[in-house]
């Protein structure tokens, strides 16, 4: 119970209010289906149990209005598949998904996916997704500017007549120049395709934007210009953005609140400042120290050990555990609950709490953090 | 051979693509020197020349590329005018190359130890036991848990790090005087991409190898290298010590490169850019290849620039602009 309640507390938005988005307890799972000589084999008595990855498992976190959420893990820990829960792109396998919070006039409102299908459909409108890779997201036999436009002509938000002079809008507000309209995806380049990506999402006048690794693949160069533009829009039209990614100086420079994603669960979260200046946990840490940075000039890397594990066959306790240099004994049989360790800054490792920290560092194994 | 003589001196390389549309310059008059144990960052952005630079070295420039000129001077002898069997000895020998994609290197269907035996083999006159204990030394080197057990396995059967080891492993069984290696760690995440940089890091540093570590990541080079030469369009723009031409980047391209990173102290302000988008190499501006997006351009601007060396108190540090041109002519007397 007390997790439970530390995890919302954890996760509440900086900005005051109701937030725009909320995700309670969401988790979710994946389980293969079994081919046909297993379930024969099951039938027959053998036992032959699901492999069931937990891909997301119970993540509270909300996203106030105008807010930059950053989301950083490595690749494999399921951040991408928290950001497809918060859009409703998957269906979550438990925990609920609120969009402005969960109670209006006073009356207790049900999570996205149990209202009447008219009003999800009106929610889910309002959030939309930029890609990767948007060169794999577009088609490629479609014109870029009919891309564009078939959502908010599906949706009736524009009218035939008045596309033409709505696209060229706003492919000028993503930077394009709106004669390119007639364009197919191929005879872009990588940055220009991006931008088209993000013209896509913004065509049904959304509120909320996951970007899923949406800088990765640019050069640095351009990277810079797609950040910028994110920035701008975000200032001009009020976005609020759950950015998604694996490199730390993207995040840090974007967002305001950060969450440390690592195996499915999320470890540490705080402001953007805080966590950089005062990282608790020592995964967070060990990301933070491996940052490669431009200046401090040639420097040995003394790198954590070991690799993600599989998420098919997780490790016990806390999930960090086999590579954690402070690892204890009781590490390996309970799940670190959130603690607060500064206002708004929480953690979820054993060394936070303050009666274990103390013996850690009589014992001397909190050393070095 | 003397302590001064350089592993390698890559003299006025050219690799042309001769295209329906034009010629691609794809190096263009690149010069550099490596000395023994130095680590060398080639940075540049998607299409500059930097991994054509490194297969121009090792002579794996497919059709319809071509070197059409320069010098690559490895321990003494010109690599371009060699034999193929001469060069078949230096490649893969004293000469190694990692890919981005370890999945290139290493074949799908092949048992690792078959692979990392034959490696052996073809070099060196020895027995197939001896060749499997090198192999296995080598795995242990480069930090493979149980190498004995994983030199049974598949390539498929390894992490993303794991085979990127097996890569580098491969590269290092016959004990090369140089490494070329092209984005090892783009594809890795960062805590698996700080255990390869270590590793490379301490191999260098013990057995003398030399490296050139080609990367569009500056801040990888930053803590990495020794020397960092920035290319683009082809060319070499400015080379130094890291120190040097990180800390005083005198070209406006490298200036742009460093300003488009997000740094620490400028959280959530609009980031510095460079002005358009990375150059077509068969459709380049005349004269510098950087003048269109410069955000410095002049009349000198339209005639190629000469490499200009500057001396960053006692760091040898060059670079082609006309800007420090004019500069170091209006400062000398």
């Amino acid at each position: 119970m007390i997790t439970e309640k530390n995890e919302s507390l954890a996760s509440r938005s900086l900005v005051p209010g109701t937030p725009l988005l909320e995700l309670r307890q969401i988790g979710k799972r994946f389980s293969r289906t079994l081919d046909l000589p297993a379930r024969i084999a099951r039938k027959l008595g053998a036992e032959i149990s699901t492999e069931t990855v937990h891909a997301v498992d119970k993540v509270s976190l909300s996203i106030g209005r105008g807010e930059v959420v950053g989301l950083v893990g490595e690749s494999g820990c399921g951040k991408s598949t928290l950001g497809r829960l918060a859009l409703g792109v998957y269906p979550p396998s438990e925990g609920q998904r609120f969009w402005h919070g969960n109670e209006a006039n006073g009356q207790a409102v049900s999570s996205i996916d149990h209202l009447p299908a008219a009003a999800r459909r009106a929610i889910q409108l309002k959030m939309q997704m930029v890609f990767q890779d948007p060169y794999a997201s577009l088609n490629p036999r479609m014109r870029v500017g009919k891309a564009i436009s078939e959502a908010p002509l599906a949706h009736g938000l524009i009218q035939p007549q008045e596309r033409d002079a709505w696209l060229a809008q706003l492919l000028q507000k993503v930077g394009l120049d709106p004669s390119l309209a007639e364009r197919y995806p191929h005879q872009f380049s990588g940055g220009q395709r991006a931008r088209i990506g993000i013209a896509r999402a913004l065509a049904v006048q959304p509120e909320f934007i996951v970007c899923d690794e949406a800088v990765a693949a640019l050069d640095v160069s351009i990277q810079a210009q797609i950040i910028n533009l994110f920035m701008q829009l975000r200032a001009d039209l009020g976005l609020t953005y759950l950015f998604i990614s694996h490199d730390l100086a993207v995040v840090r420079h974007i967002s305001d609140r950060v969450f440390i994603m690592y195996l499915g669960r999320i470890v540490e979260t705080a402001n953007t400042d805080e966590i950089f200046e005062h990282p608790h946990h020592p995964y967070t840490k060990a990301l933070i120290a491996e940052l490669p940075k431009i200046a401090g000039g040639k420097r040995s890397y003394q790198p954590i050990q070991g690799e993600i594990p599989s998420p098919l066959h997780p490790p016990s306790g806390c999930h960090f555990h086999p590579r954690c240099p402070h690892a204890m004994p009781e590490c390996k049989r309970a799940q670190p609950t959130f603690r607060q360790v500064a206002p708004g800054h929480w953690s979820a490792c054993i060394l936070d709490q303050p009666d274990v920290g103390q013996v850690a560092i009589l014992h001397g194994t909190k050393a070095g953090l | 051979m003397s302590m001064q003589q350089p592993i390698l001196d890559v003299r006025n390389l050219q690799t042309h693509f001769v295209t329906s549309k034009g010629v691609a310059k794809a190096v263009d008059d690149v010069s550099f020197s490596l000395q023994a144990g130095e680590i060398l960052g080639l940075v540049g952005e998607s299409g500059c020349g930097k991994s054509m630079t490194g297969f121009s070295i090792l002579g794996l420039v497919d059709a319809p590329g071509r070197i059409v000129g320069g010098q690559l001077i490895f321990k003494g002898q010109d690599l371009l005018g060699m034999e193929a069997e001469h060069l078949r000895r230096v490649r893969g020998n004293q000469i190694a190359m990692i890919f981005q994609d370890p999945m290139m290197t290493l074949n799908p269907v092949l048992r690792i130890d078959t692979q990392m035996i034959e490696t052996v083999q073809a070099h060196q006159q020895i027995s197939r036991a001896a060749a499997y204990d090198r192999a296995l030394e080598v795995l242990g080197d480069v930090g493979i848990a149980s190498p004995a057990e994983r030199l049974r396995s598949y390539p498929h059967q390894f992490s993303g790090g794991m085979r990127q080891r097996v890569a580098i492993a491969i590269a290092l069984l016959n004990r090369p005087d140089l490494i070329i290696a092209d984005e090892p760690t783009t594809a890795l995440d960062v805590t698996i991409q700080s255990q390869i940089l270590s590793l490379v890091q301490t191999l260098c540093r013990e057995r003398q190898t030399s490296l050139i570590w080609i990367t569009h990541d500056l801040s990888v080079v930053a803590g990495l290298a020794d020397r960092v030469a920035v290319m683009y369009a082809g060319k070499i723009v400015e080379s130094g010590t890291v120190e040097s031409t990180l800390k005083h980047p005198l070209h406006p391209y490298t200036q742009g490169l460093l300003g488009a990173i997000p740094a620490l102290h400028e959280r959530g302000r609009p980031l510095h850019l460079i002005p358009g988008n990375t150059p077509s190499l068969v459709n380049l501006p005349a004269g510098c290849a950087f003048s269109d997006r410069c955000p410095q351009v002049h009349a000198a601007c339209a005639v190629n620039p000469a490499v200009v060396e500057v001396d960053d108190a006692g760091a040898p540090h060059s670079v082609r602009c006309w800007l420090i041109k004019s500069q170091m002519d209006g400062a000398a007397p």
